[in-house]
């Protein structure tokens, strides 16, 4: 069992039932206890006009200020859209060997880009963009492995491609 | 491959510089940040970026003009400028510069790693490009190697043997025998072959230049050093370096190689920072290197750290049967080089180069048919086309004798009969002389 437990920290309106999916399997790939806890934040203070987006810096920052022990990874999980001020959006960040990241469901959504709804597919993206940063407060660095969940996805179809799990080299180094 | 490219993120903008070096690091990517193109430039004084990603609206030198500036010392970085402001006069200007491309912020996540990933791919295609044509230069000239005689057979299967191996290599023979040729087969035949083959003549270079050439060197090492430079163990490594002439190396140097040999570690010139390179080794000489450690100007330990090798390369004279197919093939080779028809060699003068003893070896040889072709009449090479002195040695009937005697003649005639100037010229003692002139009887003319 990995010494270090992950709190999954949603902001908006999640289904109960929805985010113990997501537990199972962040657990499992990590092999350490899971928490999840409701939090609200005033997030027009992070709304850019300009952009009509929501600032994943200053998130990020936000979650990373909450003091908890080193031991303990904090995932933000956000409904809004994200973005950083050289990009125009992102799914998720996180600080690389920290504690703490943020994820985003809002460009995971098939209806985003004008397909049915699946909440399926969108539980089976969340999976993997919380991994995936979560593997980088670990330390990790994108994969080249194309199944590997810590593969670089710029767009949902990449998230698609790939698997929720790390591949065996990325698995060893977080061990 | 991503791990070896650098990038160099150039950005007024905390918030982008930071956004763009996360988003780099967490590719594998060496990254490092400028806040201006004046600290931009200083970086690059020190080292060296295979990407420059730079902010074209800049407080002070914008964009453009500093990659103008940074073309002008390094041609090779790739160059992408980026803006808030797109403007199409601004992009087509970038590009015009030499500037890789031109994006406009904020970025598609996706465009973004389509760029760097291009870029990488050209760097990659660049350096195999150059380490491609390196290889077709070494095998052009590998063909070079002629010879059908014994010893000659006996030294290309020691070649391709030691090619498999990694051990140094010293390669011995009289001056024009084609050591450096054998040094390219070597490197030709081994697993380095994609890599470069680096040669370096340390008879040509004193010994600060040498150490610089081999080490190279940081700016400001010392006057005239304008520039960062790889040094040549630098440039071969994953290939191998030629060293010719060892011999002629200082004392100090032999210490200094000695340490980069066993450790494959060291620190250019007037830097600080250990460098390492993967380079195998080979060395040439045409002086005797175990004398020379008897005599205590070549140190032993680096002797028996190079000479775990030695392939030794029999002068002409030794093999006078192939002769006749060197003969053809550099005629072959200067007629096609000079548009010319294949002329062909007289018999009586084949039979003449064989006899000839070719102190200069096959190099001599190579300029005498360079030079027949040049001064001959187009068709043959004769004999008055081939730089012989009609001297003594051309009649077969004198003896030795006759020719010593002939020779200390000529030597105390050109000496005035100066008893110690000629013993000098002729590399004897003076009683020697005395004895010499005593039993051929030789007297001076009176004038």
């Amino acid at each position: 069992m990995n010494k270090h437990s992950i709190l999954l920290i949603t902001y908006g309106h999640f289904e109960k039932n929805f985010l113990e999916q997501v537990a199972v399997d962040v657990s499992n790939e990590f092999q350490c206890r899971i928490d999840i806890e409701e939090s609200h934040i005033e997030l027009s203070e992070f709304y850019d006009s300009t952009r009509r987006q929501y600032d994943g810096n200053k998130l990020l920052e936000e979650i990373d200020s909450m003091f908890l022990s080193p031991d303990i990874k904090k995932i933000g999980i956000f409904r809004v859209d994200l973005f950083i001020p050289i990009l125009t959006f992102i799914f998720g960040q996180a600080i690389l060997n920290g504690n703490s990241g943020i994820a985003s469901l809002y460009r995971l959504r098939n209806e985003h880009y004008g397909m049915p709804q699946d909440e399926e597919l969108l539980i089976s993206r969340l999976k993997k963009i919380i991994i995936h940063e979560l593997g980088h407060t670990f330390g990790l660095l994108h994969c080249h492995n194309p199944t590997c969940v810590m593969l670089s996805s710029t767009y949902v179809e990449d998230i698609d491609q790939k698997t929720q799990k790390l591949c065996t080299k990325c698995k060893k180094l977080v061990d | 491959m991503v791990a070896n490219i650098s990038i160099l993120i150039v950005d007024d903008e905390e918030s982008v510089r930071d956004s763009l070096f996360n988003w780099f690091i967490e590719d594998g990517y060496q990254v490092d940040r400028a806040e201006n193109a004046k600290q931009a430039l200083s970086i690059l004084e020190s080292k060296d970026f295979d990407i420059i990603l730079a902010d074209i609206k800049m407080p002070g030198m914008d964009g453009l003009e500093m990659h103008r500036r940074i073309k002008a010392f390094n041609k090779n970085s790739i160059v992408i400028i980026m803006t808030a402001f797109a403007s199409v006069s601004t992009a087509v200007q970038a590009l015009k510069d030499g500037a890789y491309d031109y994006i406009t912020k904020p970025f598609d996540p996706d465009d973004l790693s389509h760029l760097i990933r291009n870029a990488a791919n050209q760097i990659a295609l660049v350096s195999e490009n150059e380490s491609l044509k390196r290889k077709v230069v070494a095998l052009e000239n590998v063909e070079d190697l002629i010879g059908r005689s014994k010893p000659m057979i006996k030294v290309l299967k020691e070649v391709e043997r030691v090619a498999q191996s990694n051990s140094p290599v010293i390669i011995t023979g009289e001056s024009g025998t084609g050591k450096e040729l054998i040094a390219r087969a070597v490197h030709s035949n081994s697993q380095r072959k994609f890599f470069p083959l680096v040669s370096v003549h340390c008879g040509a270079l004193t010994e600060s230049l040498l150490e610089s050439e081999l080490f190279g060197h940081e700016k400001g090492a010392f006057t005239g050093a304008m520039f960062n430079r790889k040094g040549r163990f630098e440039m071969a490594d994953g290939g191998t370096i030629f060293l010719d002439e060892i011999a002629t190396i200082s004392t100090k140097m032999q210490i200094e190689l000695l340490r980069v040999l066993e450790t494959k570690k060291f620190v250019r010139v007037g830097g600080n920072k250990e460098i390492e390179s993967d380079f195998r080794v080979i060395c040439a000489t045409n002086k005797d290197l175990k004398k020379m450690v008897n005599n205590g100007t070549f140190r032993e330990d680096l002797f028996y750290r190079l000479n775990v090798v030695n392939i030794h390369i029999p002068p002409l004279r030794d093999r006078i049967e192939d002769i006749p197919l060197l003969v053809d093939y550099f005629i072959t080779k200067y007629c096609t080089s000079m548009s010319r028809g294949i002329i062909s060699i007289d018999k009586a003068v084949l039979h003449r180069l064989e006899t000839y003893p070719f102190p200069g070896n096959v190099r001599e040889l190579e300029n005498m048919i360079e030079r027949a072709i040049v001064v001959g009449n187009g068709k043959e090479i004769r004999k008055k086309d081939l730089p012989f002195e009609e001297d003594s040695i051309t009649n077969h009937t004198e003896s030795l004798e006759d020719l010593e005697k002939k020779y200390i003649l000529q030597i105390l005639s050109k000496y005035d009969w100066n008893i110690s100037r000629s013993a000098k010229v002729l590399k004897v003692d003076r009683v020697t002389l005395y004895n010499k002139i005593k039993k051929y009887d030789l007297k001076r003319k009176k004038k």
